[in-house]
């Protein structure tokens, strides 16, 4: 496939590493090839008129050149600068979180996913201005998890099929979700999950945003989800995140 | 197949920063043709910047090895009742450059970068709080830089010094976002400098 000589993305910037004398690396998720990495030239430089455009979580839309390596960005402007999360450490760590999930999971295969940018911004915005992103940040992930082609089977034990019962189950991140007791109960490698917590995620899985904050989890229910959730993620990326551990870090 | 020295060196050089593969190989056959008191000079010189140089106690700051503290903390006619805080060494250059700031300095070694995984406890903050509980310390200027790290950084820092009774200001507010203070001419630097802001 060849590249036009100049096109337009819009995009989030997931995150940037300083490059040559005062160029950047940014990567990118764009709504029109997926995940992208570019070069923003001069990007450090205190007067540069892109630099405020291309920070991490920004939402931009940025002119490309096609470059010797990587594309150029020759125009950027900011659609929603999510200012917030900027501001706020406890929402800066969220966003982290978010951008890294997806940057982690993903390959500059060219490959548009509407849905995935969709999810992105909408998460973004809503730890921006919603109080507690908590629902926010876990909704983001049982549906990118689905978008990835990893959604947890949460219905029917991933095992032996039959429909999961009201009591606590086990949970493999090998067999991609929920074991009944009789096929999970003994086998290493299994957590164990309340029927409260499979009950909320089964019914974010399900839902829309509006429908998933009906949902009111007691405290230990979303501390439950929240490890369930972080041990597949770990298991799926063969490696932990950075971002929960800045988020712990920062809390003390 | 390149002979074995000559491929160290183009590894050694690719990790620096904005060194790729292709400028390795062209610096490692340069030095290869080049006089010998090129290469020489420059392991020499390589070799000092590690045994010769070291971090000052008090503001981490580079100093000469051997020396517990550097020429800006020695110093009797630096303010030490404010304390500049920057990132890196080079950006205490670039402060000392325009020759209008009067106070005392503290070099965090790097910045917060949740997705990185640098967090508060890789950096020298343990040590600048210890160094406001000591006393004498009004004001703090927290000069890192105007991007999502150095504003992170700031935002971390901002409560902890607060509750140590400290004035707390935010250099970066007068610059322009995503930019690199070493970067930033003195014109710019000077107003940022006088304009500093109370962190809300
Ligand atoms: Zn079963
Ligand atoms: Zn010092």
């Amino acid at each position: 496939m060849t590249e036009p000589r100049s096109y337009r993305v819009e995009a989030v910037v997931l995150r940037h590493n300083d490059w040559g004398e005062a160029d950047r690396i940014l990567a990118l998720y764009t709504r029109e090839r997926g995940k992208l990495r570019v070069v923003a030239k001069g990007a450090r430089r205190i007067k540069s008129r892109k630099a405020g455009h291309i920070e991490p979580f920004t939402r931009v839309t940025l002119q490309l050149a096609r470059g010797r390596d990587l594309p150029i960005v020759t125009q950027a402007e900011t659609v929603d600068a999510y200012l917030p999360l900027r501001d706020e450490l406890a929402k800066t760590g969220q966003a982290a979180y978010v951008v890294e999930l997806l940057d982690r999971f993903t390959y500059e295969d060219a490959s548009e996913n509407h849905a995935i940018f969709r999810l992105l911004t909408e998460t973004l915005g809503r730890i921006t201005f919603e109080p507690d992103p908590w629902l926010a940040v876990r909704f983001y992930e049982v549906h990118l998890l689905g978008l990835l082609g990893f959604r947890p089977r949460l219905f029917e034990c991933a095992n032996c099929g039959e429909a999961v019962q009201a009591v606590a189950q086990f949970f493999s991140a090998l067999a991609g979700g929920v074991l009944c007791p009789k096929c999970g109960a003994g086998l290493p490698g299994v957590w164990p999950v309340s029927m409260e917590a499979l009950k909320f995620f089964r019914h974010f899985q399900r839902s829309d945003y509006a429908g998933a904050q009906r949902a009111r989890p007691a405290p230990e229910v979303r501390e439950e989800l929240e490890g369930l959730v972080q041990r597949y993620v770990t298991y799926l990326l063969e490696r932990e995140l950075n971002s929960p551990d800045f988020i712990k870090q920062i809390k003390r | 197949m390149l002979p074995e020295p000559i491929q160290n060196l183009i590894f050694a050089l690719e990790r620096l920063p904005g060194i790729g593969p292709k400028t390795a190989s062209r610096l490692a056959f340069y030095l290869l043709r080049a006089p010998e008191e090129i290469s020489g000079s420059l392991a020499e010189a390589l070799t000092d910047l590690k045994t010769k140089i070291a971090f000052c106690q008090e503001c981490f700051n580079i100093t000469v090895a051997g020396r517990e503290r550097c020429e800006i903390c020695e110093s009797g006619q630096r303010d030490g009742s404010v304390i500049c805080v920057v990132e890196e060494p080079l950006d205490i250059l670039s402060i000392e450059r325009i020759g209008a700031y009067q106070g005392k300095y503290h070099v965090l070694q790097g910045v917060i970068n949740p997705i990185e995984g640098i967090g508060p406890d890789d950096l020298k903050i343990r040590p600048l709080l210890e160094r406001i509980r000591r006393g004498g310390v009004l004001e703090v200027i927290l000069a890192t830089d105007p991007t999502m790290e150095g504003d992170a950084t700031a935002q971390y820092l901002h409560p902890r010094l607060k509750a140590l009774g400290v004035h707390v200001t935010r250099l970066a507010r007068g610059l322009p976002v995503g930019g690199d203070l070493e970067y930033a001419d003195q014109n710019t630097l000077l107003r940022a400098l006088s304009g500093r802001q109370e962190m809300g």
